[in-house]
């Protein structure tokens, strides 16, 4: 259960005889229901962020986002990214290695259980941290005699960023590795390099663009994280809030404007991904779409 | 693997000159055990120590099969219209050419790469009853916002990706010269599509709902702010355990978690089993 494989597309050169396609009008209405589907659920929902963004004009917009808690909101954001997308990269590229490059019992089992986040609600990713360290749970009580703080605080949103982003750069590199095989770094071995050269300057660079494909992803779900970490956060405003539960206490205050300036950097984060993964698709559509696919 | 053993004994792994296997193997499964394994067993183990008698006054309260309800069924009505809907968008984009396909099939990602929270305020402010399609709707006497309808218009948001693409690849590959060939023996072009392409895009099209459906029933960000989350009527499953989070009832919230879990499981179990049979079907 997981994230559908994301492609390019080549278009079809052969030409469309009428036998195999369908009549003109036929055509026209399935084009028109496509594009008024398309418009109406994921164009204008984009435009609106930025309409309503810009209500009030553009210094309204920028004085939203000058505010001390949206500051610091951007600030905790930008960290909890900074630690669990590179924790994911280690792991992704260690899993990876592991699975691809040898051959062992459960191997399939592994496979599964790395994909198990993304069929658990975001809800009961954040839950499964309070029942383990909250006050109740089963760590609570020695937390609080050793004075560590877990929820409700920076680490607690960390550990459950991690959950939900715990798929991404593995499940990338797996079918990458896997079918670029250990030619390669057998040949480099041969020659006399370590285990650590052969990774460095061989398997790195051959995976390179993949990798970048999974941490974009990773990335942007790390960022915009809702509900696993509206659990565990607290919402303490300018200690506990990332920029999506921001987004949420700005608009449940009546603040439209507010919610939806910090909900447009949002947005434009979303669509710096969607450029940078179609551009990657485009150039090394070859080298990250083609071991797509189970 | 699965004949060399036969004669070496029992092995965990083929040998190999290949290093680093104990390092990257050792970290991942410390990695996966404390990150997701065990919290996850944290969960096991609470809804067990609940007790049988617990744990069904729970399952069987009104307030929570409501809520199941109402993530359950507003799941897969958005995954049938995102069946109906994304077939016919992954069609457009894998059969007809014109200006600005690329765009559009970038954008079909959106609902992956916008965070939920944003979709969620976006899709309220279009659909209340002053916004740009709610002030449409409205004469017509259709509420949308603050309405299980609301619900579903979100997780439509959210599935659409999904069904598009699983369908799109197996789409691609469809062989024109089976059409042909159905042309040739005089099928029309109904029939073509009816008889020849959907068997080959069935499995396709099970597994894009089931994806869609999986995300759409533990869906939170982009729901809650467009249900209006009135207990019995718009109130879903994953809203519910955060209110009892919130009263300190943890027990309650994780006997809902244990219940959404294992009907997920549930679910993709009997879609496995419809797969093979489509499969075998069709095949």
């Amino acid at each position: 259960m997981a994230d559908p494989e994301i492609k390019s597309y080549e278009p079809h050169h052969e030409s469309q005889s009428a036998a195999v396609t369908e009549s003109r009008p036929v055509r026209w209405v399935v084009m028109g229901t496509a594009f008024v589907f398309l418009a109406v659920f994921l164009l204008l929902p984009l435009i609106v962020v930025f309409h309503e963004a810009l209500a009030k004009g553009i210094g309204a917009y920028t004085e939203a986002l000058s505010g001390p808690d949206t500051r610091s909101a951007i600030r905790l954001t930008l960290l909890v990214a900074a630690i669990s997308v590179p924790l994911n990269v280690i792991f992704g590229i260690s899993a990876a290695w592991a699975i691809a490059k040898f051959e062992f019992k459960g191997k399939a089992f592994l496979t599964t259980l790395i994909d198990l986040p993304f069929s658990v609600s975001p809800v009961i990713s954040g839950l499964v941290y309070v029942l383990l360290f909250g006050a109740q749970g089963l760590l609570g009580e020695w937390l609080r005699a050793h004075g560590i703080v877990i929820l409700f605080a920076v680490p607690g949103i960390v550990l459950a960023t991690i959950f939900v982003t715990f798929p991404f750069v593995a499940r990338e590199l797996i079918p990458l590795m896997q079918e670029q095989g250990n030619g390669d770094e057998e040949a480099a071995l041969s020659l006399g390099a370590t285990g650590w050269q052969a990774f460095w300057y061989v398997t790195l660079p051959n995976v390179k663009w993949g990798l970048l494909y999974g941490v974009l992803l990773c990335n942007a779900r790390a960022m915009g994280e809702f509900g696993a970490v509206s659990v565990v956060s607290g919402h303490i405003r300018g200690l506990t809030n990332t920029m999506p539960l921001h987004v949420e206490i700005l608009y449940n205050e009546y603040n439209a404007v507010g919610a939806f300036a910090v909900a447009s950097l949002l947005a434009g984060l979303a669509l710096v991904t969607l450029v940078l993964k179609t551009l990657l698709e485009m150039r090394y559509g070859a080298e990250i779409a083609a071991t797509r696919g189970h | 693997m699965t004949t060399a053993p036969a004669k070496a004994g029992w092995r965990f792994r083929q040998p190999s000159v290949i290093p680093g296997f104990g390092l990257t193997l050792g970290f991942s499964l410390a990695y996966l055990t404390l990150i997701i394994l065990i919290p996850l067993s944290g969960l096991v183990w609470r809804s067990a120590a609940l007790g049988w008698a617990d744990f069904w006054a729970i399952a069987v309260d009104r307030r929570t099969l409501n809520a199941l309800k109402i993530s359950f069924g507003t799941a897969f009505l958005a995954a049938a219209v995102n069946v109906v809907f994304g077939t016919i968008v992954a069609w457009v984009l894998v059969r007809y050419r014109f200006p600005g396909r690329r765009i559009a099939d970038a954008m079909v990602d959106l609902p992956f790469a916008l965070p939920t929270a944003v979709a969620g305020i976006a899709l309220t402010t279009l659909y209340a009853p002053n916004g740009w399609i709610g002030q449409l709707l409205m004469p017509l006497g259709i509420k949308v916002a603050y309405t299980p309808l609301g619900i579903v218009i979100a997780l439509v948001f959210i599935g659409l990706p999904f069904v598009v693409r699983t369908v799109q690849p197996i789409m691609e590959e469809i062989d024109k010269e089976v059409e042909e060939a159905a042309a040739t023996l005089g099928a029309n072009r109904f029939q073509i599509i009816t008889r020849v392409l959907f068997p080959g895009l069935a499995p396709a099209i099970i597994t894009g709902f089931s994806l869609a459906f999986a995300r759409g029933v533990g869906e939170y960000g982009s729901v809650i702010f467009i249900a209006g989350n009135l207990p019995f009527k718009s109130e879903i499953a994953p809203l519910l355990i955060v209110i009892r989070l919130e009263e300190y009832n943890y027990e309650a919230a994780t006997a809902i978690a244990a219940i959404m879990l294992a009907l997920s499981f549930l679910m993709l179990l009997v879609v496995n089993l419809v797969q093979t049979w489509s499969r075998k079907r069709y095949g």
